[in-house]
């Protein structure tokens, strides 16, 4: 064979080759799986930081209090009447109840922050309870309350981790409260001390960093002082005019120069002062609020650690001593909170006040039912996605009511009766385009023609419903005309050979076996509905609404703006509560579109 | 109506000589009544309707006739403020400015018109329910095709059904258009398209409307186009590899569990992809940054742009899926026939092959990006910054529209306008990206069927 | 081609001997007429293939000679294309299917682990049923293989090998001018023979055609018969046709399948002429098919 050989150099090019070819392909390969995996990561995430964010929404702390019910405050004569019991100033009982409490503190700002331990709604769960048993005034009553956001989350364990430490030797305190100091056997404070100075030494650090920026920052400064020496040089005898401007902007570098020296002598001071203090060892340092908080629980009392030495710390009493006795070996503890004061909104004394809480039994975490039936409300504590939730599915039956019929009417005309002429084309691109249209521009129609034309009311679930059956008929148009496809010509050939009009037709015998997948394109349609938010900014729905809708008049909020409105909210409780309304949320789509899969996998059927 | 119907049905059959000679009627007497029902309740409706719509406007027209002259001369704010505050006067709601005599008057009379207006829509609607209701009466007889008439009445109602797609977009069409010719009246449209500075706030002081607030749309484009090319850097590689590894590689049960757990990112609401965005994604780069050296502003281009990438993957990989698929078995056997492996017949043949369709689906994810909104307003910035680093925040067309719209506006000032003209650009680029896109896929589609 | 008996080097069973009696063209399990030829390309024994639980080829053992064109015909859902499918193991990218017996290739078992498949179909090429031009330009359809294999070193060489496939596939006078132009463009008959061009631009040993002409017209089914005609010179093709005047037109060989069964193998003229199974002649006088 002539060519026998020039074949076999063929296979031997692609055999030398194919190591390398099945490397690109093993590389591919992983490429793919590479992408499905971060993809899958991407889900995982979302959802674990959601459920991680959000799960402690579920339980609320509430704190007991013995409140004094006493009669001449709540209803002075002795009426029961619910109008009188109602007014009573019931806050003033949770703060007397607050005062009695911790007798210790005095002071304005001092009861300010007491009275902020429980929440500002504390006073309804009075208010309430009296209401349903009048007999209780004048008597001592162990109420549970909710807790402020911050005590709820401090007691979640979201303000602080807390080390204990058990304390070796002898400590003595030389007072019970006040500024005290105590002093041990041992060299307990060691730790505490080396880490001021290890952060000593890492401001040091920092500045001399900052320092090294300045000098270089002089470097160039200096380069470019020369430059404009030979600038104005030049323009001596060029560009007179250019030269006063020239000798200001060198006027300025010169100035800057000056206060850059300046500033990195000061910066070498205070790093060196710092380095000094962290290398000698031993001595006193004080702590600052960018540091770890150091509490000695001794007595059953509670000290913060403002100085601190080898052998003893010097400090403020937070929560009072039963006395200043010496306290034995293992009997005193040293409490590390490891977030800075400066990093989180509860403050030192807060802390002290809700650990002598929790030793004392009266902070617990119950199931938050306030979550589910409130409304909106500007304490995390008392917000609830209750009002928001009727919106939405206000807002949904609206829009339910009206896109499944007009949906299913129009696909039913364009699949079956319309005629294929222009008309119906233009109609078909127009439902195409609709379904692609950015969320947002059928709110600028809804705000333009329903509210501003027609003068419909803002923040109504109509209006709402009304916008969102606007954006979902595409889907639901879509989806349905899909399902009339898929139902064979030979069920309409039949109906129409026995007699039945085309009307007929469709309604007795092509609807009913459409219907299922008509069904999931509507609930998906509504599952995007659910979670839409932009269009619903639009028209008004982001309102702060306390009251709960009663109906679809009433100026409402749904879910997905509920959760949008929280997430811009500062406090960190809203974090938690924002997360647990978007879990609600995702749990909702969930059962939709599984419900939607299940339809289509049940109805499925091969013609 | 149901009465209506049943007087139709009975009827029918008594004017057919009772039920033994039912097959005399031209139609079933159900469609005889049906018929009655239409006639009941159709006009009567429509009346409703109508009247509902308009009753607010005209109302208030005939108020404002009752009011001081002095009143009628203020200009249509103070006007339409006054008005608010007499409608919540009747409704019993506390009122913002001071309750002087004329108004309780205004009130009063307020609540005596709608009073009229209901009583008289009350009377109107049932007596043309009536009426209809006797018409149909009179012209039921077993000749008639009662039957011809309702299928009639349907087919119609049908053909309104589906226009109303074509009216949704008129409506919008109209309504953003006639705000922005309004906009365009105060803002040129050139110094709008291409001005590189936006700041709407400065254009609110009252005596020089429309006069000072710099209206460049430039660094809102830039800013969106900044974002959206992130979000397609992250979602086209991701998204397309992930479809190919699916359709080509993946064994069944590992398609089985992977495809509906990566389309769960296509169920997920765009405010929760804008919640994660802003407290865990933009804070994180933030970090990151800092740990690198780098000043990544907690707003930045870069976490908005990820987390709308991530949202994107589904809509990228199930679109490029179907047009994968859609590529004939017959083109992977000739290139395997010729001895090529898996990779090289996905990247030579399947890829060129589908990449209309691919392209398509692109476009189609860029005007998806280009007009997502929540994640956004959430996590990207609010002031206009022309420029290109991805860790510096930026705003978006979206970011200006929720910001200028929400709350307050008045309807009038540049501001307000300024969201419609914004609302028109967003429109119309992804009306021109949707429909190139379309038409793409379609062709492309139309090649191998 | 030489049709004499010999003995087959590759039988399986040693018991077997196709030249011992009367009965020498009868196989145990049911062929008729000579299944190995003297120097086989391709040899197979007692080849199964199973589709999940259908028995889709039953037992058949075939050898392609040297040189030869083997035609393969039947009626359809016979197994002849799932037989072809399996001598360049097509067969693998159809999922569950599962495929036993021995298939040689110059005595290389190609369902060995150790043989890969991209030099296999490499050796041999395939021509399917229905032209699958890729969607690039005629020369990028060709150059494909070389391309990919990375047969060549400069452009000057891929335009030979461009140049001489479509010569060979009796294409190059009608598109040399417009070698740009995306292969699709062509017509029917033309795209096979730029499907063929693209086989043979890699020097395979063995092509196999999957009835190659039957989406074609009768003038370019012409066109296709005398290409296979020349290109049997430097070649072996197993070709499964449907027509079994293109059968007695273009091969030297020809094997009946019927049911999954290989029912009768012979020189073609013996097949058309003198068929000596039942069902073959009921096939060939068209009785059924």
């Amino acid at each position: 064979m002539a060519d026998s050989p020039q074949k076999l150099r063929t296979i031997d090019i692609v055999e030398r080759n194919l190591k390398k070819r099945y490397h690109a392909e093993r590389r591919f390969r992983l490429f793919g799986l590479l992408a499905v995996v971060t993809g899958l990561m991407f889900v995982s995430a979302l959802f674990f930081d959601i459920i991680n964010k959000g799960h402690g929404a579920f339980l609320q702390t509430f704190i007991q209090l013995d409140v004094e019910l006493t009669a001449a405050d709540i209803d002075p004569q002795g009426s029961r009447d619910p109008e009188v019991l109602r007014k009573a100033d019931y806050m003033g009982l949770v703060k007397q109840s607050m005062r009695e409490m911790y007798p210790e503190v005095t002071g304005r700002s001092g009861r300010r922050d007491l009275y902020a331990i429980p929440s500002s709604g504390a006073n309804l769960y009075l208010r309430d309870l009296v209401l349903s048993n009048p007999e209780l005034v004048g008597t001592r009553q162990q109420i549970w309350v909710p807790a402020d956001d911050d005590i709820d989350v401090f007691n979640k364990g979201g303000s602080t981790d807390i080390e204990t430490e058990t304390g070796r030797g002898i400590a003595s305190p030389s007072g019970a409260s006040g500024e005290i100091s105590v002093m041990t056997t041992t060299n307990s404070f060691t730790p505490i001390l080396a880490e001021v100075k290890e952060n000593l030494a890492a401001q040091a650090a920092e500045l001399q960093r900052d320092m090294k920026r300045l000098e270089s920052s002089l470097v160039s400064l200096d380069a470019s002082i020369v430059e404009m020496d030979q600038q104005i040089e030049q323009a001596q005898n060029t560009n007179p005019g250019h030269l006063q401007d020239l000798q200001n902007a060198r006027e300025d570098q010169v100035n800057q120069r000056e206060l850059n020296r300046a500033e990195i002598e000061r910066l070498s001071a205070r790093a060196e002062d710092k380095l000094k203090r962290a290398d000698t060892p031993g001595g006193e340092e004080k702590l600052s609020s960018d540091l770890p908080s150091y509490l000695l629980k001794i007595n059953g009392g509670l000290v913060k650690v403002d100085r601190v030495s080898n052998v003893g710390i010097f400090g403020r009493v937070l929560l009072p001593l039963d006395s200043a006795n010496e306290a034995g070996d293992g009997n005193w503890q040293l409490l590390t909170l490891e977030t800075p004061e400066d990093d989180r909104r509860m403050k030192d004394q807060m802390i002290a006040w809700g650990l002598k809480l929790q030793d004392q039994g009266r902070m617990e975490k119950r199931f938050n039912t306030t979550f589910f039936t409130a409304g909106d409300s500007r304490e995390p504590e008392l917000a609830g996605i209750g009002g928001a939730f009727i919106g939405s599915m206000l807002t949904l039956a609206v829009t339910l009511l009206l896109s499944f019929p007009i949906g299913v009417a129009a696909a039913v005309y364009l699949e079956e009766f319309a005629p294929k002429n222009r008309w119906t084309d233009i109609i078909e691109v127009n439902i195409n385009n609709l379904a692609a249209v950015p969320s947002i521009v059928f709110g600028l129609l809804g705000l333009a023609v329903f509210i501003n034309f027609f003068g419909m009311p803002r923040s109504a679930p109509l209006v709402g419903g009304v916008v969102l059956t606007l954006m979902t008929l595409p889907t639901i148009i879509i989806a349905s005309r899909a399902a009339l496809k898929s139902v064979p010509p030979s069920i309409r050939e039949a109906a129409l050979g026995v007699g039945a009009s085309p009307l007929q037709t469709v309604t007795h015998h092509v609807l009913p076996l459409a219907m299922p997948g008509m069904l999931t394109g509507t609930i998906i349609g509504m599952a995007q509905a659910l979670g839409e938010t932009a269009p619903l900014l639009m028209i008004g729905m982001v309102a702060f609404v306390v009251d709960l809708p009663g109906g679809v008049f009433d100026p409402s909020t749904v879910l997905p703006v509920q959760i949008y409105l929280w997430a811009d909210s500062p406090e960190r409780a809203f974090v938690e509560k924002t997360s647990a309304a978007i879990m609600v949320l995702l749990a909702f789509l969930i059962t939709m579109n599984a419900l939607a899969v299940y339809l289509r996998k049940k109805f499925e059927r091969r013609w | 109506m149901a009465l209506a119907y049943q007087l139709g049905l009975k009827r029918s059959v008594a004017s057919a000589g009772g039920h033994a000679s039912i097959r005399h009627l031209h139609s079933l007497p159900s469609y005889y009544g049906a018929y009655a029902a239409l006639w009941c309740g159709l006009p009567a409706l429509l009346v409703l309707g109508f009247w509902t719509a308009f009753e607010g406007n005209i109302v208030t027209s005939v108020l404002i006739g009752y009011l001081p002259e002095a009143v009628q001369q203020t200009d249509p704010q103070r006007l339409n403020l006054i008005l608010n505050d007499i409608k919540n006067l009747a409704g019993g709601n506390i009122v913002s400015a001071n309750v002087d005599p004329a108004m309780q008057q205004a009130a009063a009379s307020y609540q005596d018109l709608l009073s009229i207006s209901a009583a008289a829509k009350t009377v109107v609607v049932l007596a043309l329910g009536i009426l209809g209701t006797l018409w149909a009466w009179k012209r039921i007889s077993p000749k008639f095709r009662a039957r011809n008439a309702v299928e009639k009445t349907v087919n119609i109602f049908l053909i309104v059904c589906s226009s109303i797609a074509i009216l949704t977009t008129l409506g919008i069409v109209l309504s953003v258009l006639f705000e922005s010719i309004r906009f365009f009246g105060k803002v040129p449209f050139m110094d709008f398209v291409f001005g590189l500075e936006w700041s709407p706030q400065t254009s609110i002081r009252a005596d020089q409307v429309g006069s000072t607030g710099a209206f460049g749309a430039i660094p809102l484009f830039a800013g969106t186009l900044l974002i959206a090319l992130i979000a397609m850097i992250v979602a086209v590689p991701i998204g397309l590899m992930s479809a190919i590894f699916m359709a080509e590689y993946a064994g069944p049960k590992f398609r089985a569990v992977a495809k509906p757990v990566l389309e769960v990112l296509a169920g997920v609401p765009t405010v929760v992809y804008g919640f994660f965005a802003a407290l865990t994604v933009a804070p994180l780069f933030r970090d990151l940054g800092d740990a690198m050296g780098l000043a990544v502003s907690s707003e930045s281009a870069l976490a908005a742009g990820a987390v709308m990438g991530i949202m994107i993957i589904p809509f990228i990989s199930s679109l490029s899926d179907d047009v994968i698929n859609a590529v004939p078995q017959s083109m992977r056997d000739g290139s395997y026939a010729l001895g090529a492996t898996k990779s090289e017949t996905v990247r030579r043949v399947i890829i060129p092959a589908a990449l209309p369709g691919i392209v398509g689906g692109i476009l189609l994810a860029v005007s998806r990006a280009i007009g997502e909104t929540m994640i956004v307003v959430m996590a990207a910035g609010l002031s206009a910054n022309l420029t290109a680093n991805p860790l510096e925040a930026v705003t978006t067309v979206t970011v200006q529209i929720v910001t200028l719209l929400v709350g307050d506006q008045e309807f009038d000032s540049a501001k307000t306008l300024a969201a419609f003209a914004l609302g028109l650009m967003l429109f119309v680029v992804t009306l021109v990206l949707n429909i190139i896109a379309l038409r793409v896929v379609r062709k492309y589609r139309e090649q191998y069927e | 081609m030489e049709q004499t008996m010999n003995m087959s080097k590759t039988t399986a069973e040693p018991a077997f001997d196709v030249n011992s009696s009367a009965l020498a063209d009868r196989r145990v399990d049911g062929t008729v007429g000579k299944i190995r030829v003297d120097n086989p390309r391709m040899s197979t024994t007692d080849v199964d293939v199973y589709y999940g639980d259908k028995h889709a080829i039953q037992n058949v053992s075939l050898d392609i000679g040297q040189n030869e064109v083997v035609a393969m015909i039947g009626p359809s859902g016979c197994g002849k294309s799932t037989f072809l499918r399996c001598l360049n193991r097509m067969n693998d990218t159809v999922a569950g299917c599962k495929v036993t017996g021995t298939l040689l290739l110059d005595k290389e078992d190609i369902y060995d682990p150790k043989i890969d498949v991209v030099p296999l179909r490499v050796r041999v090429g395939m021509v399917f049923q229905k032209p699958n031009p890729f969607p690039k330009s005629i020369y990028e359809n060709v150059a494909y293989g070389p391309r990919i294999h990375g047969l060549i070193t400069s452009n000057a060489d891929l335009d030979e090998i461009v140049e001489t496939s479509l010569k060979k596939a009796g294409l190059w006078e009608e598109v040399k001018d417009r070698m740009d132009q995306p292969g699709t463009g062509l017509s029917g008959g033309q795209q096979q023979r730029l499907c063929i061009a693209r086989t043979i631009a890699v020097s395979p040993e063995v092509i196999l055609m999957d009835e190659p002409c039957s989406a074609l017209d009768p003038i370019a089914t012409a066109k296709i018969e005398e290409l296979i005609d020349e290109l049997r010179e430097q070649f072996t093709i197993a070709i499964v046709t449907h027509s079994m005047q293109q059968a007695a037109r273009v091969s030297q060989r020809t094997a009946y399948f019927h049911l999954g069964k290989l029912v009768e193998v012979g020189e073609t003229n013996q097949i058309f002429t003198a068929p000596k199974h039942k069902l073959t002649e009921d096939y060939i006088t068209g009785r059924f098919g």
